[in-house]
């Protein structure tokens, strides 16, 4: 006793109750592995959902920005001056630098088939575009801060015009949404997790539940504790990992049929790729996830009825 | 080794199943255990295994007070005892050939053992042909037959059998008690809880009569009398 050889048998004994246990219970074990599969299932989509909320928000944030125009004489030097301080601020992520002559190339690019605006500038003599700064903010409720920075009276001389004063409405509106979304998909997830942690926790006590008088028996023969636990924690596994690539498999082609959808939705974001881009990880987080909560759950479960 | 000292046993608070019993069974006897349905026979045996903790009293087994012992210290005390249940209590997942092999598994033996010895004692108690049918593909007395085989193969120092022949036919229980008194003689005590008559008065040896709880009669060489 207590020799590798006689632990390594006893191992191998675990787990071979632990197999045999899993098929001989035919159907009980399949109907375990089915829910267990529902609550992965729902693992994934929350992974999945996140995913495309972390994109949805990444391109509304990038979409939110204020631009401070300089009044034509200003020099470059001191603009460039003004986009050093502006720099400086805590609240901003990055700021572009627009000359008069790239806005103007930019305009022209832009414009190239509409004849009348192409006529117009040409009549012109001077550039009518004026010089730019392009702040970006690290968070979009810093907006107003940087803002009242900018309308500041030591730059009221330099300063033409802040576009975040006619687009405060729509910011503010589009910082209030990216942090709902972000509340509300970190709510969902921690609902929906402890959810399918709770179902699929039930499901397993109630398989053992349903195998009670074996523990007894098990018990009363003398077997030691860890020979009637080890079988069902071996069997916990087993059901996760078995759910575990079910879920995935039952989640391919679902997505495969969204896909196209979201697409239109969100232009930029492609979840066939990213799954399958991810396929890997994926599984991995869902193995995890089944074999923890097959194992945890026959460890509760059994416990209860260890006590004869 | 064995010993009840001023055992109580009342189940749910009003019902008395056993009242102030006292015996000691020393290493190497065998002891029959007789009384009526409801006696308390059955409940002797789950005190002594700690399935049930006594109301009063010590039920003392070799080393340990088992009325004392935690659930994780009862595993050590019942490998050393060999139970035929009244109730069978096969596992319902494993065959009759696994189900005899557990007891020597879970004590760590090795696999040369099992395979040699599991034919055997399945041969002893005539069921070499049902090795691999499962509990509920038995009859009665081919599934009392698995239990005295689990029971006895690990050669544990007591055999405790509740009504081992109950289900079984002349022939059968003849061949069961020539077992019982062959692993007596090679010095495994034996605790026998029968009803059976001929069985006891054949057999010659201590009878413990019980009756609504009590031990009326405590003798050597004693005879199926119930009161
Ligand atoms: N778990 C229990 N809960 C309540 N009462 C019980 C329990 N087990 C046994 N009893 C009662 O205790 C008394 C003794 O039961 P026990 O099983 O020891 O009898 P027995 O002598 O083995 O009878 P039999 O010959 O029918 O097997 C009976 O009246 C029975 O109803
Ligand atoms: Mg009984």
């Amino acid at each position: 006793m207590g020799s590798y050889r006689s632990m390594a048998t006893t191992l191998y004994r675990i787990i071979k109750y632990g197999i045999q246990s899993f098929l001989r219970h035919g159907w009980l074990s399949i109907a375990t592995i089915a829910v267990i599969m529902l609550a992965l299932f729902v693992f994934l989509n929350l992974i999945l959902f996140n995913m495309m909320a972390k994109n949805a928000i990444n391109i509304l944030r990038d979409k939110i920005d204020i631009n401070v125009y300089f009044n034509n004489n200003v020099s470059e030097d001191d603009i460039l001056k003004v986009k050093r301080s502006v720099e400086s601020l805590a609240e901003v992520k990055n700021v572009q630098y627009v000359s008069r002559s790239e806005a103007l190339s930019v305009f022209q690019k832009r414009h190239q088939d509409d004849d009348t605006i192409v006529q117009a500038l040409e009549v012109l003599e001077e550039n009518p575009l004026s010089a730019s700064l392009n702040i970006k903010a690290n968070d979009p409720s810093d907006y107003p801060i940087i803002s009242a920075y900018l309308n500041n009276e030591n730059l009221a001389g330099l300063v033409d015009q802040v576009t975040y004063n006619q687009n405060k409405l729509v910011i503010n509106r589009l910082a209030t949404i990216v942090n709902t979304f972000q509340t509300v998909g970190i709510a969902l997830t921690v609902i929906l997790t402890i959810i399918s942690i709770l179902v699929a926790l039930n499901t397993i006590m109630l398989t053992i539940y349903s195998t009670r008088d074996e523990i007894g028996i098990m018990r009363l023969v003398g077997a030691p504790n860890k020979f009637i636990r080890g079988p069902y924690i071996v069997q916990g596994m087993i059901y996760g990992i078995i759910a575990a690539f079910l879920s995935i498999l039952l989640i391919a082609p679902l997505i495969s049929i969204a896909s196209p959808y979201i697409k239109v939705l969100m232009p930029e974001t492609d979840i066939q790729q990213y799954f399958y881009g991810h396929l890997f990880i994926l599984l991995l987080y869902q193995l995890i996830f089944g074999i923890a909560i097959g194992a945890l759950s026959s460890i509760i479960a059994v416990r209860k009825y260890m006590k004869i | 080794m064995i010993s009840f000292q001023n055992v109580s046993k009342i189940y749910n608070s009003h019902l008395t199943a056993l009242e102030n019993i006292g015996f000691t069974i020393n290493p190497g006897e065998f002891v029959s255990i007789v009384g009526r349905n409801g006696a308390g026979k059955s409940t002797i045996i789950k005190l002594l295994i700690g399935e049930e903790k006594p109301t009063k009293g010590r039920v003392i087994f070799g080393p340990y007070e088992v009325n004392k012992l935690k659930p994780a210290e009862l595993p050590a005390l019942r490998s050393q005892i060999g139970i035929v249940f009244q109730d069978f209590r096969l596992l319902s997942v494993k065959n009759a050939y696994e189900n005899i092999a557990f007891a020597l598994e879970v004590e760590g033996r090795p696999q040369s053992e099992i395979e040699e010895f599991v034919p055997q004692i399945l041969d002893m108690v005539g069921l070499a042909h049902r090795a691999y049918n499962f509990p509920h593909e038995l009859s009665g007395g081919e599934k009392q037959r698995v239990a005295i085989a689990r029971a006895m193969i690990n050669r544990p120092a007591v055999v405790v059998a509740d009504e081992p022949t109950g289900n079984l036919d002349p022939i059968h229980t003849a061949d069961i008690i020539k077992l019982l008194l062959k692993i007596n003689s090679l010095g495994t005590t034996v605790i026998l809880v029968t009803h059976n008559k001929e069985v006891v008065n054949h057999l010659n040896r201590r009878v413990i009569s019980l009756d609504n709880g009590r031990i009326i009669r405590d003798e050597e060489n004693g005879k199926y009398v119930l009161a």
